[in-house]
């Protein structure tokens, strides 16, 4: 159960031919995949494409009808794997994932299934998650494509471009038995907008038919000599199919003017930043139209020597516009003009940034310096839209660079891994601080304020594997976190395994809140909540003992602080070794949230009797110490100006977006924090006898409150 | 220069700031479809921030009029990211956000209209320091005015409140309201209506936010002055105020001597005032050249302050109040009809009850700790609406009059009378470490470990004052208060006295 649907938008990927579709890049490529016959996909989700996977879970109703299996893979590399299918057989497969750390998992199978070359139309689409907004390390999957021989499309960022290149690929694909990578960027997996559509194609050569008629290929396998002949196919065969593909087809672009001194080659995804760069600079209008000469690579690997050629010779110059490093296509392209004797200036990272987003004023900044030495005459003609603006700043504006408080994400209101951390915290002021190894997920965001917990992350399921080395049975033994996705990712294996196979007495925390909850609440082996169409409900505490941990605690309610806080002391410190698994269990809040508030509303309105529960902090009580809020930093936990105007700091406050998930209470208990807490259980619909209850006590308690008033007007001020 | 000084047509662009939660993908869909409605095309990109959790998301549209395409009947090409200098639009739902965008330099003078809500959602920072951390609202509408070419700014989120909407939807009024889009208010109602999310009240927020942006009338609260004596009591204690001390100080003064008469009698309220005499006197003849009677006051402010410290006494009494119970039905939004039940998370350990006795009765309980400390290991939940447990801290409550016999009594006021010495001492020579020493009494508060650690702080900064003089005393004592307040190890306090007492370590650092 994701935690976007996107039940109304798959209807839209019914439309045919003649109709528009309006809506997120993302639909647009899955409707692209279903124009072109695809007959399986997966993938693994993941920022920008994790709604890939969101949307075609929803649309499995017309996958099914369309012939179409969908795998929710538990890996990258199963997904990669699972194009092997379409090694022997006419089969055109998908698969998709977060770029370039799914790609690393990948990238096994990948070099197999490039080096074996495919029958059927193999496509991955990664998205590149590079520049503002990522989340992970800055790396380009360019250099997966080169390493494996794998094509590697880089579409202009409108969907027509999208949707066309995704449908041409699975062409590219089986014309040169060699799979094709279509990389997305941030922006362009959300960008909203319309193309024309064109009918769904159910495949015709189908998965069963292929394990009715078995196949295979002994030179299709990686195994000597095949392996050694495929390294030959690569070069003799199917890279210059690939070149006249490329070619033929037109994948690339000539925009922009026919001649003139200098001219700009862009990778395609970049092409709309581009142009509007030199827009700005007055030398394109709104439509794209310039004099200049663009070429616009939509594949960016390989490179076709005589289109570049071709371009190049009658220029003095060309500026290579690609964003990060290395700079392969410019270090390509040099090696390509020296070996055709082209004696074309080639200007890239010398005036564009070697590294880092190639935002609108990078490229503003880039193609300016470009042309005023390449092309000085054209500059001088034209019309800026925007002067150059070295002037600092004014003071007011200068006077914020210090002051704004950065916003760090953090643990969602009431998120069940929070006292995790809270727990841990307390247990360092009583045993000292140890070695924190964490994972990749949202408990990451420990390392982050009020927690400042974590040292390393190495990468998905690698956070018990991150402290391996802190060995020493006389020290005190390191911390390692995982979540429930990296768990089953690889962190069974790679972490709780290895522990175990290597006696380690390391602590593992496995934060099992049902979901894979950092990419968008999908469900996993061990999620709670029933799903249709996957198995779960698979206890991770029974996975752990399958593979020999033998010191393993199941915590069904992590904001249980004591309890969460007293077994991870006994991890700490029992004596008895191997690793210590406690699997810390309560459902991502989020999710839980959108599961149950309609339940809870809809009960409401029905007039059953309903409970909720919230916090609340006494801004009299409260002296705005704030370590509650040290210990928690719940978003609904913040502060308020001090009722009282002697008192100089602001009190802690809690806002109606609590979800009473109880941490407030546990924590000033266990941390003997003040008395300014309360929780409130409101009643809906109260039946006879908490009205009758709650009567007399009003009653009563009211009628104590008037004396106590009277008694204090006498010393009132 | 402005980008659109030009006769071609060019896209109208836009960017959204906002925080997870507050509909900034709703907000860009009904601006999206506005532009479709009135015929124009739209192409709308994000970038949400890690995870969609607690970041803020920014939002990137830009608007072709549809006249222009046909015309060239060719496609636009439209940007993904804003340009500095390129942008038509800047909408913020939260005022950090606005000054995030200033920063990025997407707000400019002859070309963006900003429309920001000046609420704040505080950051993780701000609500985690020990003291008041909270960043300044003010630097940043003077950075909005300075950057924007128009400026639309006010509470949306409370607009929200009053309309039961979503603050999007009053800040989509607002950008209607702006008028910075060749939109007609009917298209953008029929947006809303067309997204059939909570119509009725989204519209009513929309006519909000649309209405404010026109009258630019910001509503701002006032802080609320001194208080005005009704009782007796109050009278006498505000004419003593009035008579005996000078007038800069009767607000602070004055809201003093009301709490201590809430919080025990006007016999503790009038030790209050005996104890300031002196120390008024003292400023009047001796120190201020200012006349501004800081010691007095900040004297005035924190004395008070300590001297209504928090026992379990005080802290029933509050809990138990008429005023409080609904404070709290207010707080928790109950509706008539529900019922309400509050439990109250206290953890007394043994020292908080031995406080509240007879003094040689609380260190009899506290000489037997390990006997008796067992029985108050776990926290208490206290259902204050209940009658036993209201009862219960009613009992309590009732211990006031006999607070002066209290152990927790004499320790504290041994404790204050000891800093009012200090400041006694200190302030004819040293009047600037005079008046850092009253502020001193701030690190003093809160609770068990809290309190402790407050308490520990407050004592080694005193034992510092006789070595400290002059303004640069005042700035050394200024900026250990800091130091303490820095952080809960108090790292930073011991950084800063061994600074103190030999700089090399500092240096080596």
């Amino acid at each position: 159960m994701a935690e976007r649907s996107f039940a109304e938008e798959v209807e839209k990927l019914r439309l045919g031919a003649g109709a528009t579709f309006h809506g997120e890049g993302i639909l647009a490529v899955t409707k692209a995949l279903l124009q072109s016959g695809v007959s399986y996909v997966g993938g693994y989700q993941g920022s920008p494409i994790s709604h890939l996977m969101d949307v075609l879970a929803d649309a499995q109703g017309l996958l099914g009808e369309l012939g179409v299996h969908f795998e929710a893979s538990a890996s990258e590399a199963s997904a990669a794997a699972m194009l092997a299918a379409s090694v022997n057989y006419p089969l055109r497969g998908a698969v998709t994932w977060k770029s370039t750390v799914g790609t690393n998992v990948a990238s096994d199978a990948l070099a197999n299934l490039a080096s074996g070359g495919v029958t059927g139309g193999a496509l991955i689409i990664v998205g590149e998650d590079y520049g503002e907004g990522s989340s992970i390390m800055q790396e380009r999957s360019h250099a997966f494509a080169m390493k494996s021989q794998i094509w590697l499309l880089d579409p202009r960022p409108n969907l027509p471009s999208i949707v066309n290149l995704v449908e041409q690929s699975f062409a590219l694909s089986e014309a040169t038995h060699t799979p094709v990578m279509l990389e997305l960027r941030v922006r362009s997996c959300h960008l909203y907008g319309a193309f024309a559509c064109k009918d769904n194609v159910r495949p015709d050569f189908t998965a069963a038919i292929a394990q009715n008629n078995p196949r295979r290929d002994v030179n299709r396998i990686v195994l000597p000599p095949a392996s050694f002949q495929h390294e030959r196919e690569k070069i003799a065969e199917r890279l210059p199919a690939a070149l006249k593909f490329i070619r033929e087809h037109r994948l690339n672009e000539f925009l922009g003017g026919a001649a003139g001194e200098a001219g700009i080659i862009v990778q395609g995804g970049l092409y709309n930043t581009l142009m509007r760069a030199l827009e700005l600079l007055g030398l394109a209008d709104s439509f794209g139209r310039t004099e200049i000469p663009i070429y616009v690579l939509n594949v960016t690997y390989p490179l076709v020597p005589d289109e570049v050629a071709g371009f190049c010779a009658d220029k003095k110059a060309v500026l290579i516009v690609e964003e990060g490093q290395p700079d392969f296509v410019e270090q390509a392209l040099n090696s390509l003009l020296r070996r055709a004797d082209i004696q074309t200036r080639v200007v890239g990272k010398d005036v564009l940034p070697m590294a880092g987003e190639y935002t609108g004023q990078v490229l503003l900044d880039g193609c300016r310096k470009f042309l005023e030495t390449h092309a000085p005459t054209l500059m001088a003609k034209a019309v800026p839209l925007l002067k150059a603006n070295d002037a600092p700043p004014p003071a007011e504006i200068r006077a914020l660079a210090t002051d704004l408080p950065p916003r760090p994400p953090g643990f969602c209101t009431g998120c069940p891994e929070r006292p995790l951390f809270t727990a841990m915290k307390l247990v360092e002021r009583e045993i000292g601080s140890f070695h924190v190894s964490c994972d990749i997920g949202c408990h990451l965001f420990s390392i982050l304020p009020p927690f400042n917990i974590g040292a390393t992350t190495m990468g998905y399921g690698l956070g018990a594997a991150g402290a391996s080395a802190f060995s020493d049975k006389d020290a005190r033994r390191a911390v390692a976190v995982m979540g429930d996705g990296g768990f089953w990712h690889n962190g069974l294996t790679s972490g709780v395994g290895n522990a175990v196979f290597n006696n380690s007495d390391n602590v593992l925390v496995i934060v099992d809140n049902g979901y894979a909850a950092a990419t968008g609440g999908q469900d996993l082996l061990s999620s709670r909540p029933g799903n249709k169409t996957k198995s779960t409900n698979h206890p991770i505490t029974r996975a752990v003992r399958g593979v020999g941990a033998t010191w393993v605690r199941q915590i069904d309610r992590t904001y249980d602080l004591q309890r969460m806080k007293d077994t991870l002391k006994e991890a700490m410190t029992t004596k008895q070794t191997g690793p210590k698994v406690i699997v810390a269990s309560s459902e991502c809040m989020l999710n839980k949230q959108r599961r149950v508030r309609p339940l809870f509303n809809k009960a409401v309105k029905e007039g059953r009797r309903m409970v909720r529960q919230r916090f609340g902090v006494d801004s009299d009580t409260c002296t705005g110490d704030h370590s509650c809020i040290r210990l928690s930093g719940c978003p609904s936990l913040t502060v308020k100006p001090n009722p009282d105007p002697l008192r100089p700091d602001p009190v802690a406050y809690v806002d109606n977006s609590c979800v009473g998930c109880g941490l407030c209470g546990e924590v000033s208990h266990a941390a003997v924090l003040c008395p300014s807490f309360y929780r409130a259980d409101i009643v809906f619909n109260p039946n006879a006898w908490d009205r009758f209850v709650d009567g007399v006590r009003r009653w009563f308690i009211g009628g104590l409150q008037r004396s106590a008033d009277r008694r204090r007007l006498a010393r009132a001020f | 220069m402005s980008a659109n000084d030009t006769g071609a047509t060019r896209p109208i662009t836009l960017a959204i700031s906002a925080l997870g939660g507050q509909g900034g993908g709703v907000l860009s869909d009904w601006i999206v479809a506005a532009a479709e409605r009135s015929g124009h095309i739209a192409q709308a990109t994000s970038v949400p921030g890690v995870a969609q959790r607690t970041g803020a998301t920014v939002y990137y549209l830009e608007i072709f009029p549809q006249p222009a395409r046909r015309a060239s009947n060719s496609e636009p090409v439209l940007a993904l990211m804003p340009v500095p200098g390129d942008v038509d639009v800047v909408v913020a739902a939260e005022l950090m956000e606005a000054g995030r965008a200033i920063l990025r330099g997407i707000v400019t003078p002859d070309r963006t209209t900003l429309v920001t809500s000046t609420h704040r959602v505080y950051a993780v920072a701000e609500k985690a320091a020990m003291g008041d951390g909270i960043a300044d609202s003010d630097k940043v509408m003077a950075a909005a005015r300075a950057a924007s070419k128009a400026l639309v700014a006010f509470d949306m989120d409370a607009a929200g409140e009053t309309t039961k909407s979503v603050i999007s939807a009053v800040l989509f009024g607002a950008l209607a309201g702006s008028g910075v889009l060749p939109f007609e208010r009917a298209v953008y109602e029929d947006a809303i209506r067309a997204s059939g999310m909570q119509v009725e009240t989204n519209l009513a927020g929309f006519a909000l936010g649309f209405e404010r942006a026109r009258g630019q009338a910001d509503a701002q609260a006032v802080a609320s002055g001194a208080a005005e004596p009704k009782s007796a009591a109050g009278k006498r204690l505000a004419a003593r105020v009035q008579s005996q001390f000078p007038a800069v100080t009767h607000t602070t003064l004055m809201l003093g001597a009301a709490k201590l008469l809430d919080y025990q009698d006007e016999a503790y309220a009038n030790l209050y005032l005996d104890r300031l005499q002196p120390v008024a006197a003292l400023e009047a003849q001796a120190g201020d050249p200012r006349l501004s009677y800081l010691l007095t006051a900040e004297t005035g402010r924190y004395l008070a302050l300590w001297m209504a410290y928090e026992d379990v006494i005080r802290v029933a009494d509050l809990k138990t109040r008429a005023a409080r119970f609904q404070r709290v039905r207010e707080e928790v939004r109950l509706a008539p009809g529900q019922v309400l039940q509050v439990a109250e998370f206290m953890h007394p350990r043994l020292v908080e009850v031995a406080e509240v006795m007879p003094a040689w009765f609380g260190k009899l309980l506290l000489a037997n700790e390990g006997l008796l400390s067992p029985l108050f290991r776990k926290g208490r939940q206290v259902w204050v609406t209940t009658l036993r447990d209201f009862l219960l801290l009613s009992w309590f409550a009732g211990l006031r009059p006999g607070r002066r016999g209290t152990l927790r009594y004499a320790n504290e006021q041994a404790r204050i009378e000891a800093w009012l010495t200090a400041i006694r001492e200190t302030a004819p020579a040293d009047y600037d470490v005079a008046v850092e020493i009253a502020a001193a009494a701030r690190l003093i508060k809160g609770y068990g470990d809290t309190h402790a650690r407050g308490l520990r702080n407050f004592e080694r900064l005193m034992a510092e004052r006789s070595r400290l003089h002059g303004s640069a005393g005042a700035a050394v004592m200024a900026n250990l208060i800091r130091a303490a307040l820095a952080d809960e190890a108090g790292k930073a306090l011991d950084q800063a006295l061994l600074s103190l007492n030999d700089p090399a370590p500092l240096a080596a650092e």
